[in-house]
């Protein structure tokens, strides 16, 4: 079959879908859309090292595949619509690219507070654009920082903001503990005291009603009335799917693009979807459809959606089982980091210390196991470098064990 | 093929022992170490070690 492969959106995702359409032998010609005007860059950095200073977009850019090459690409281009039983998507030139095969990379955008008050000083961080302003703010002395969101970006952020020299930085959240959702309450409890020990303030089980200031930001006001002075606020708060464009075409569009356990939307064998707008079974666990924001997603996802829609175009059968990836995602606060293999959120109710002592040393290792029944479903590691090599002996038993026979509630 | 890290970069994720550990391993100190010449036979797995490193900090010279 011959046609163009459409690759929406042009970051980490999108590029590794190119990558993959080639690796899996589509040498047909693929075009990939993305509306930043820059090439794919990783994301991590930006809460971090571009925050701080220490790296430049040079630094940041993929280097890709040299199967890319041919390639051809839309920056600074938006998609805004799609008529997925006419085979185009609308961009917003207004031109109208026809395709035989359709990767909807189109990603996250972060979510905005909807309080009353000035927008100015207001960041989030997503984009190189959003994490070069933030350092612009961030830079001026004896900034008073307020961190909307105890999550990962928002404690990333906090951390490097203390780093470089914030009078006062405080998060909040509604709940009693930074990142316990993902983490549970043992080691968000350890991550609150290991903040607190580096400077870090915290206002938790509350949340920004306002925001004060005339032109710019100059406090948020909580709900029970406290005002906390601010000269940059971080918001934090999750993010939204930028599905808007594919409206209209009878795809569940509830939080990220609903697909089949091979990344398929709708039921359509010329539609993936990869990266972390895809809702996604994972048939490693219980067949529930999850949006996974994970940095191993977009590699994981572009490589089983590439050869299934390859096996479709070249006129083959799907070449491999259903999607299984075993999740991981790590992040860096201060001096310690975080490693997280499998699924640490589907064993909240049965949470064990594999090594270390949270009641001992309050800066000692802490290697925590997550279980379903007798299963080991995830296991996080909080430390130093040891920690995190202790976490990856955990990995092989993960990876062997059944899948999740009962479906359980989607945790967030 | 050479496989080349920049250790300067690299902060010790392991990812790359997963990907391709016939050419990348954890030393007992949980530093990554790597063999500078793989076999041909383990290029794809080594592409997949490259795509995998959160820091970007492997490459492959032919």
């Amino acid at each position: 079959m011959s046609g163009t492969v459409v690759v929406a959106g042009a970051s980490m995702a999108g590029l590794r879908a190119a990558e993959q359409l080639r690796a899996a032998g589509w040498h047909g010609p693929v075009v990939l859309v993305g509306d930043e005007p820059h090439m794919p860059y990783n994301r991590p950095p930006l809460s971090k090292e571009v925050l701080a200073g220490k790296a430049s977009f040079a630094s940041l850019a993929f280097r890709p595949r040299a199967s890319v090459s041919d390639v051809r690409w839309r920056l600074g281009t938006r998609v805004v619509g799609a008529d997925l039983d006419r085979r185009t998507v609308q961009l917003d030139s207004g031109e109208q690219l026809p395709y035989a095969g359709l990767v909807v990379a189109t990603g996250m955008r972060p979510r905005r507070l909807p309080c009353p008050g000035p927008v100015q000083g207001r960041h989030t961080v997503r984009t190189l654009a959003d994490a070069r302003r933030l350092r612009e703010a961030l830079t001026r002395p004896g900034a008073r920082v307020v961190v909307v969101g105890a999550g990962f970006i928002g404690c990333e952020v906090a951390s490097t903001a203390l780093a470089l020299g914030a009078d006062r930085v405080t998060v909040v959240d509604p709940q009693p503990l930074p990142m316990v959702g993902p983490l549970g309450a043992l080691l968000a409890e350890a991550l609150l005291d290991r903040h607190r020990r580096r400077g870090v303030q915290f206002a938790l089980g509350t949340q920004v009603t306002a925001f004060q200031g005339d032109d710019r930001v100059s406090g948020v006001v909580l709900a029970d009335g406290t005002a906390l002075a601010a000269d940059v606020v971080v918001e934090s708060v999750g993010s939204l799917a930028n599905t808007e464009w594919l409206e209209g075409n009878g795809l569940d569009l509830t939080n990220g693009v609903l697909t089949d356990e091979h990344l398929r939307a709708g039921g359509r064998p010329d539609v993936v979807a990869v990266g972390d707008v895809a809702r996604f079974p994972n048939a490693r666990y219980d067949g529930v459809a999850r949006r996974v924001e994970h940095w191993s997603i977009p590699t994981d996802t572009a490589k089983h959606a590439a050869r299934v829609l390859t096996a479709h175009l070249t006129g083959t059968g799907v070449p491999l089982g259903p999607f299984a990836p075993l999740p991981t995602f790590w992040s860096d606060q201060h001096d310690f980091r975080l490693q997280s293999f499998g699924a640490p959120v589907l064993g909240m109710d049965d949470v064990r210390v594999l090594d270390g002592d949270p009641a001992g040393d309050p800066e000692g290792d802490l290697l925590v196991g997550y279980h379903r029944g007798e299963h080991l479903v995830g296991v996080v590691a909080l430390g130093g470098r040891r920690a995190v090599a202790a976490a990856a002996r955990y990995r092989a038993e993960l990876l062997e064990q059944p899948a999740l026979a009962v479906p359980l509630e989607e945790h967030k | 093929m050479k496989v080349v890290v920049d250790m300067n970069k690299c902060q010790d994720h392991g990812q790359c022992v997963f990907a391709a550990p016939d050419v990348f391993h954890f030393d007992s100190e949980g530093r990554l170490a790597h063999l500078p010449e793989a076999a041909e036979a383990s290029r794809e797995e080594v592409e997949e070690a490259v795509d995998v490193c959160p820091l970007q900090a492997i490459r492959i010279e032919d």
